[in-house]
């Protein structure tokens, strides 16, 4: 069951563009927001309420990255992982978070606390190596830096 | 009038402007003149004469593009800012959207009165929260100053303008498949023709254009072509947000005139390289670009002259390989990049990326066979123009196709010192 804020937000969606459907991915986003991931069921209450087949919204969910289709932690790691991040020394920061945590790209901890995901350049690369935890951005992380802060994250 | 018109009135501390302060630097002053004196046609004239060129990469006429679209055509029509940034080394339009949002609505109000669009939207990416702040914030005041809504400054045009954030994907900064994503599809690319300015969102006729494109376009109607025109060093005009990342002592992003040396960039603005480092090569523009080499430092960084080293100017944001920086892997890490972004719509793009992927990965692992060059320059052909929809293919194959030209030693290397292997075929 889509909750009554979450119709609110995404009739708001609907009501920019001309038929329902066309607000599917705002939809997406607007229930991932408030449930961290979109369940099977969070899926068919959306397509439902879109007036579209599951299947044709599970196409969509599927094909971007930032829509989650299993469950997540409290909190998303991005690692840029692209090209300036490649030769500033990105790997050093996924191999100290990956030991830190004891999760590889894609899981999540065993407190549900982080999950950890490969993400494509980040657009701060003047900064190198960079990083998104949920929507803060660190720019010119050093592995010495990530400790404190992933303590700012409970 | 400004040198630096794009980015002079952004405060050191890069917070945006209010709408009053903007309007106190000049801010909205094309709008009055556009929507007061001129026609939709004489605004569309004036960016003509100025030769601006598509800032998102391709570098094709702003004027051009917009003259397909029929004036006539009846409403809706659409016109959008394409805010995807996603290109890997590009960091230039952030700058424009995070610290100048009101520049960027000034010039969608006025691109969509010459277009005599109604409905805007800005495509921003996901990763981009502030610049979705202050682009919020900046609507919002555009719509209570009068700048947006019906009936702007008492003309009966009207504009409604929209912020739509991505949910990820590089496919989305194509322009067709913005327009799918921007539906509610998989951000797969269009056939063309049509083309989106006859039949783009919804059906209906619709321009896309780079946020930096977007940008110039206040001052071109405010100070004229002729003026735009004097901004450059060369025949490209204007000015360009060039950056450079990679290990160069100061890593950072400038205005300057268009035509500005790869060299000075890299030398003057940039610092030159990391101590113990010597350039060896640079990605002029984005991921999707041929590597330019040391004989290319003294070309200009415009669009025909990057074109007639071989490459292209892409975004304009250099990326810089060092001599200790394994080309190979450097490589690997760009096809990587577009082996996971491709759509998977067109079979060679889907189909050949990943391969490529292999063989680099087989090449670093010593497990390189003989006939890998030839194998990696067949693909270069098979996923070269022509054979898929949009130009994702392509554009990965640009660093493969010149890093196999420049740097040919460096994928030997793997080959003769560590594999045993017999070729696959004879």
């Amino acid at each position: 069951m889509l909750t009554g804020e979450e119709i609110t937000e995404i009739e708001k969606a609907i009501h920019v563009v001309p038929h329902r459907k066309a607000a599917c991915i705002e939809a997406l986003k607007i229930v991932q927001t408030k449930r961290r991931w979109i369940s099977d069921d969070s899926l068919k209450d959306i397509a439902t309420f879109l007036e579209m087949s599951p299947a044709e919204l599970d196409s969509v969910a599927t094909f971007y990255n930032l829509i989650f289709r299993k469950p997540v932690g409290r909190h998303i790691i991005l690692v840029c992982d692209s090209i300036t991040c490649w030769v500033m020394g990105y790997e050093k920061l996924h191999q100290h978070l990956g030991s830190k945590l004891g999760i590889r790209y894609g899981e999540t901890t065993g407190d549900d606390r982080f999950t950890m995901l490969p993400n494509p350049c980040l657009g701060t690369c003047d900064c190198a190596p960079a990083l998104m935890i949920d929507h803060d951005l660190y720019r010119n992380v050093t592995p010495e830096e990530l400790d404190e802060i992933l303590d700012r994250y409970v | 009038m400004s040198e630096k018109p794009l980015t002079s009135h952004i405060r050191a501390d890069r917070a945006p402007l209010t709408l009053r302060e903007y309007e106190a630097k000049g801010g909205y002053q094309s709008v009055r003149k556009a929507l007061l004196n001129m026609t939709p046609q004489a605004v569309q004239a004036e960016v003509k004469n100025s030769n601006l060129r598509g800032r998102g990469g391709a570098g094709f006429s702003t004027a051009l593009k917009w003259s397909f679209v029929p004036l006539d055509a009846p409403k809706p029509k659409y016109l959008i800012a394409n805010a995807d940034e996603m290109e890997p080394g590009t960091f230039k339009d952030r700058l424009l959207l995070e610290s100048a949002p009101h520049q960027l609505i000034e010039g969608m109000i006025v691109s969509a009165y010459a277009l005599q669009a109604d409905t805007s939207f800005i495509f921003l990416r996901w990763a981009y929260h502030t610049a979705a702040k202050a682009i919020n914030i900046a609507i919002a005041e555009a719509y209570e100053a009068g700048y947006l809504g019906q009936n702007i400054l008492g003309t009966d045009f009207s504009l409604e303008m929209h912020l739509h954030t991505g949910a990820g994907r590089y496919m989305c900064g194509e322009e067709t498949a913005l327009l799918n994503s921007l539906e509610g599809k998989r951000a797969t690319p269009r056939a063309k023709p049509p083309f989106p300015q006859v039949s783009g969102l919804f059906g209906k006729p619709t321009i896309v254009n780079n946020v930096e494109t977007l940008s110039c376009i206040p001052h071109i109607i405010t100070n004229g072509a002729e003026w735009f025109k004097t901004l450059s060093l060369t025949g490209d005009s204007g000015t360009k947000l060039y950056g450079v990342s990679g290990k160069i002592r100061k890593p950072g992003l400038w205005e300057l005139p268009m035509g500005t040396t790869l060299r000075e960039l890299i030398e003057e603005h940039a610092g030159g390289m990391q101590l113990g480092l010597s350039f060896r090569g640079a990605l002029p523009g984005g991921a999707s670009t041929d590597f330019l080499v040391r004989e290319h430092l003294d070309v200009r960084m415009d669009y025909g002259s990057v074109a007639a080293a071989g490459s292209r100017l892409g975004t304009g944001t250099v990326i810089v390989l060092d001599d200790k920086t394994s080309v190979v892997g450097f490589v690997k890490n760009l096809i990587h990049f577009f082996a996971q972004e491709s759509c998977g719509f067109c079979t060679p793009c889907r189909e050949g990326l990943p391969w490529i992927e292999k063989i680099l990965h087989a090449m670093q692992s010593g497990d390189g066979r003989k006939d890998d060059i030839p194998l990696l320059e067949l693909h270069t052909r098979y996923l070269g123009p022509g054979n898929t929809f949009c130009a994702l293919a392509p554009g990965a194959m640009e660093p493969l196709q010149s890093a196999l030209k420049y740097f040919r030693e460096d994928f030997e290397a793997y080959i003769r010192e560590r594999a045993s292997l017999e070729p696959l075929t004879a």
